[in-house]
């Protein structure tokens, strides 16, 4: 661990002499007695760098030999090819040890970077604006509910059952705290939000209608009638995408009249990484910019007249705005957000429609294929993305268990949120499973069920 | 006179104005299967017709384009990086190729358990580590930055006096706080009363006792403080605030000043927030990903976010089942690859090995401090940990401003400390050199300072009109809050 | 100096009385401490204040002031100039630059501000303290 610390005893003397004290014990001496350690901290002793790499390795690998497995898990974080150049560029030391742009002389790099960024959100959205990434896709939509509650001061926000579960227990938690309620609108037999509910819940005191397109269940919302709906309340439509791949193909939240849209950038670049980190992404209309949370790069010029770029409206942020900031939120997801930007520049116009295209498709065979099983069904009927939700007569954590021991890994079960979809399971299928796994998996199925 | 320099410096327009139709960046390959007609799988009115100004450019471009970008930019990797409060450590290289290790980079978070061994394992590891670090009892990494951390210790708070049916409503933050401190607690339903300063930089324990009463759910601190000077009355604080039913909440942005040397659970501490990406050495990445960990003492353990890490019989496993939980502060588990860069630090240098970590941290501050006392203004003379503030006094006499001084260093080659903060400095300088710099980078960096302090009496426009050398001099910010320009427009 | 046909307050705003209604803005001290302004945000037409009640905010780059009414009364205008030209602020605060006129509930509220005179002696004992 020497090698992280370049000062050498005979350095720190001369250190120490011109502080002028005689030991390294005299600078802490502000500490109370009571407080210093008299013990070292129990850890264990230092790894030099081959007995770290060994050790971290042996620990990979208690996961098994994940790479022989296929995958059928989406809900929200999912697998896709990562091109070769997104880390390859990621790791250049200028991009990856830096810090936030405060000094813009100094981090022109960055700043471009998240312009770009900025730029491909609002047209994958179909918005005017967007920030610079905040968390997550669950915080995303905390965040993105408490801009609408500034935006229309109303009190109360209606959400869909077919959102993200996971987001909606965090938005649960962020917003009891500030008292903004929550009101659940369940899902109709065809999976997506009913809008019967929608039209009696939707009020005056309704901030904001929150959905998920493609919704949790990989299911289209009718996102025309619910902008209408919504609006006609005088409440928001918060659009929440959490496969933001499928923007490729399909209309732009932003076009059929969402107000705000948040999401789960993952899909762009970023590995599964076990859940983190991710990408949370919100986007608006310009008119709301200023209540806008989080940071946002500003094009100018500099006092010569040479263009550049800053970070701007910053009297929105905890640093400045302290108690009424957008939002506390300081660090984000900078180099997250870097590796969506080089995807997205490297797959461009047509190869993330290539992308989205291979998604649908494959995951049309497969749906197809595996409702076609006895005891096995669709639940949901209606056009679906890269997810869909399959019924299955057999309890889906006994199939589950039978497929892993084939190197599959089965879909999500939905009975930990869905107690009426208890025997159901989750599908997602993106252009990572070759033809061949999923007939290998209906294969298998069929002779479980 | 270490002056920065740069060789060639390409301009690099945005990658949307090297768009050309018909130009490709992708390699994928073809479907494998028979598709179908997409007006059959979707409604004709939801297929998009083009991502309209999407750009469209070759791998080749798309690499000189951002390898362009990165050449405008200054790390850690490029020098001394002293921003006060971010702890700018150099970022172990073996900690990124530990952290792509296939396994960890494939996992689902929704994988069974039994694939996840090696996952859990790290969390549980790292928990334990940071506990023992800390001295807290119980740690949670869903949080993934300082400010969620924050956010989630107030909900902690909040769920503690709820349980006990204590209704509070105000939290007690020093005029010195990190602006995180005050919007957190605003986000977790708190009003905030902001305590002064006394002349020694540190919490008025006078006036502390002055203002707690019933109606104080907690006081967030920061120990040592944004100034640097480590809170020396910390358990009479502790004394005050419990006494009267508060909890204490400990911003540990500046937990690099005490590994080793002192543990915040020792000292009346119940819950406190780490940052991964500055004290545990993970890159900042130009504005994230960072990770957090929360670290609470036993009594405020059953509210902590759920789910947990557990070991069992059968290895290790979530534990959702959790009555008093908060509820989830993020979705999965939290910034799980940067805990392996965490972890794989702490496993480097190990317990003797942060204890050093700290006291070389505290030795360069203090360097720093002694050689440019009398030649910039301290308006707190006191013995400092691991960051010192200066003031821009001196040289305002002049008419040269902190600004300027920052603004200057870049043609020395430095990035700057941070500026303006803490807001109870006028001009704040705050430097925080790190351990990981070696006393011929601090010379190098005092060498600068002085010369600045010596071009702030005999040329001070120089100063004012500083950077020269940059690719960009100062910018306006001005028009580009006026008049935000915030995407590109075709 | 202080236009003599405003009365001011400590929190650095003028208010011009006609009759019941009162225009008010913010002072040449207040526009020159923020430096070049950004932004303006100002209420909606019908919003009501108590004097001493935040109505707007008025933001630099780096900084974000309330203003404060000085009278308790209905808003009736506000000027839509700002919201384009913010920089008005910096060039004209007593004049193009007004910020709200506002009907005055309680004329008495009137008599605790400062006159011109009062207000140029209170920033130069606010300059000497500091």
């Amino acid at each position: 661990m020497r090698h992280y610390l370049p000062n050498t005893e005979e350095d720190l003397h001369r250190m120490l002499e011109a502080i002028g004290v005689q030991s390294i014990e005299d600078l802490f001496a502000s500490i109370p007695e009571e407080l210093r350690l008299t013990e070292s901290l129990k850890l264990p002793p230092p790894l030099s760098e081959p007995e770290l790499v060994d050790y971290m390795r042996r620990v990979a690998k208690k996961n098994g030999p994940l790479s022989t497995y296929t995958s059928f898990l989406g809900g929200g974080a999912y697998h896709h090819y990562i091109p070769a150049i997104v880390p390859s560029l990621l790791s250049r030391s200028e991009f990856m040890t830096c810090y936030t742009p405060y000094q813009p002389e100094l981090s022109q790099g960055t700043l471009q970077s998240i312009f770009e960024y900025q730029t491909l959100i609002c047209q994958l959205t179909g918005m005017e604006v967007s920030n610079a990434s905040l968390y997550e896709g669950a915080t995303a939509l905390a965040e993105g509910v408490l801009m609408s509650n500034r935006i229309n001061r109303r009190p109360r926000v209606l959400i869909s059952e077919a959102v993200h579960p996971e987001y909606r227990m965090v938005l649960h938690t962020y917003c009891k705290n500030i008292g903004i309620e929550l009101t659940t609108i369940p899902f109709d037999q065809s999976g997506s939000t009913d809008m019967g509910e929608c039209n009696n819940l939707l009020d005056d005191h309704t901030s904001a209608l929150v959905v998920q397109y493609p919704n949790f269940f990989g299911g289209i919302e009718p996102l025309k009638e619910l902008t209408s709906i919504a609006h006609s309340a005088g409440s928001l439509l918060l659009v929440v995408v959490a496969e933001p791949i499928s923007l490729g193909l399909l209309k732009p939240p932003g076009e059929l009249g969402a107000d705000i849209v948040t999401g789960e950038g993952q899909s762009f670049g970023n590995p599964l990484n076990y859940g983190g980190p991710y990408l949370g992404f919100i986007a608006t209309r310009s008119t709301y910019q200023r209540n806008l949370p989080g940071r946002l790069a500003g094009q100018t010029k500099d006092h010569q007249g040479r263009g550049g770029f800053v970070l701007t409206l910053a009297t929105r942020e905890q640093h400045i705005r302290r108690g009424k900031a957008t939002s506390n939120i300081c660090t984000n997801e900078a180099l997250c957000a870097l590796a969506a930007t080089i995807y997205l520049c490297a797959l461009g116009k047509k190869g993330l429609r290539e992308v989205a295209y291979q998604n649908i498709q494959k995951a049309a065979y497969a749906k197809e294929l595996l409702s076609g099983l006895k005891g096995c069904r669709c639940k949901f009927e209606g056009p679906t993305f890269n997810e869909f939700v399959l019924q299955l007569d057999t309890p889906p954590e006994e199939v589950n268990r039978a497929l892993l021991k084939e190197r599959i890994i089965g879909g999500l079960p939905l009975k930990r949120w869905y107690p009426q979809l208890s025997d159901c399971l989750l599908m997602c299928v993106t252009e990572m499973v070759p033809k061949g796994e999923i007939d290998r998996l209906s294969a298998k199925l069929e002779e479980l069920l | 006179m270490n002056q920065g320099r740069s060789s060639l410096v390409r301009d690099e327009k945005l990658i949307f104005e090297l768009s050309k139709p018909g130009r490709q960046g992708y390699s994928l390959p073809k479907l494998d299967l028979s598709p179908q007609p997409l007006e059959k799988l979707l409604p004709p009115s939801y297929i998009r017709d083009d991502i309209a100004g999407f750009p469209e450019v070759s791998e080749v471009e798309v690499v000189r384009h951002f390898t362009r970008l990165s050449t405008w930019n200054y790390g850690i990797d490029t020098g001394l990086y002293p921003l006060g409060s971010c702890t700018m450590k150099y970022n172990p290289k073996v900690n990124e190729q530990v952290s792509t290790l296939e396994e960890f980079a494939i996992s689902h978070p929704y994988q069974p358990e039994e694939l996840s061994q090696g996952n859990l394992k790290v969390m549980k590891t790292l928990e334990e580590f940071l506990a023992e670090i800390t001295g807290m009892d119980r740690v949670s990494l869903q949080v993934v930055a300082g400010a969620h951390g924050e956010l989630v210790g107030l909900m902690l708070i909040r769920a503690y006096h709820d349980f006990r049916g204590e209704k509070k409503t105000k939290v007690l933050i020093p005029d010195s706080a990190h602006g995180t401190n005050p919007a957190s607690a605003y986000f977790a339903g708190y009003q905030v009363e902001e305590i002064p300063s006394n002349s020694e930089g540190r919490i008025d324990l006078d006036h502390l006792r002055q203002v707690v009463n019933q109606e104080v759910a907690a006081l967030m601190l920061t120990n040592p403080n944004t100034l640097g000077l480590f809170e020396e009355e910390i358990l009479q604080i502790a004394e005050i605030i419990h006494h009267s039913g508060g909890l204490i909440y400990c911003d540990g942005a500046n937990m690099n000043a005490l590994m080793g040397i002192a543990k915040p659970g020792d000292m009346g501490i119940d819950v406190l927030h780490l940052n991964l990406h500055k004290t545990f050495s993970t890159p900042h990445g130009g504005g994230g990903p960072g990770g957090g960990a929360v670290a609470v003492n036993r009594a405020l353990e059953p509210f902590l976010p759920v789910p947990l890490v557990e070991k069992g019989d059968r290895g290790y496993y979530l534990n959702y089942d959790r009555p008093n939980s908060i509820g989830k502060v993020r979705s999965f588990y939290g910034n799980f690859a940067v805990m392996v860069k965490a972890l794989a630090y702490i496993l480097t240098m190990g317990g003797e090995g942060l204890r050093l970590v700290s006291e070389a941290a505290v030795v360069n501050a203090n360097y720093i401090r002694k050689k440019l006392a009398g030649i910039y203004h301290l308006p707190y003379d006191l013995p400092n940990m691991h960051e010192v503030v200066f003031s821009d006094k001196i040289q305002a006499a002049k008419g040269v401003q902190t600004i300027d001084i920052a603004k200057r260093l870049m043609d020395y080659g430095f990035h700057p400390p941070t500026i303006y903060f803490p807001l109870i400095v006028h001009g704040a300088l705050m430097i925080e050199p790190t351990e990981t710099e070696s006393i011929e980078e601090l010379d190098a960096f005092i060498e600068a300072m002085k010369s600045i302090a010596i071009e702030a009496e005999e040329n001070p426009e120089l100063v004012r009109s500083a950077p020269h050398l940059t690719k960009v001099s100062r910018l306006d910010e001005v028009t580009a809050a006026r008049k935000p320009v915030l995407r590109w427009q075709p | 100096m202080y236009p003599d046909d405003c009365l001011y307050t400590k929190e650095h705003e003028w208010i011009r009385v006609k009759g019941n209604i009162g225009v008010i803005g913010i002072t040449d001290y207040a526009q020159d401490s923020l430096g070049d302004i950004v932004f303006v945000d100002l209420p909606e037409v019908g919003e009501r204040y108590d004097a001493g009640d935040p109505f707007g905010t008025v933001e630099s780059v780096k900084a974000v002031s309330d203003i404060y009414t000085p009278v308790t009364g209905e808003v009736i205008e506000v000027n839509e100039r700002l919201k384009e030209e913010p920089e008005k602020l910096n060039e004209d605060p007593y004049g193009e630059a007004w910020l709200i006129k506002t009907k005055i509930e309680n004329p008495g509220e009137l008599e605790g501000l400062f006159t011109a005179e009062k207000y140029a002696q209170y920033l130069k004992k606010e300059d000497a303290e500091k």
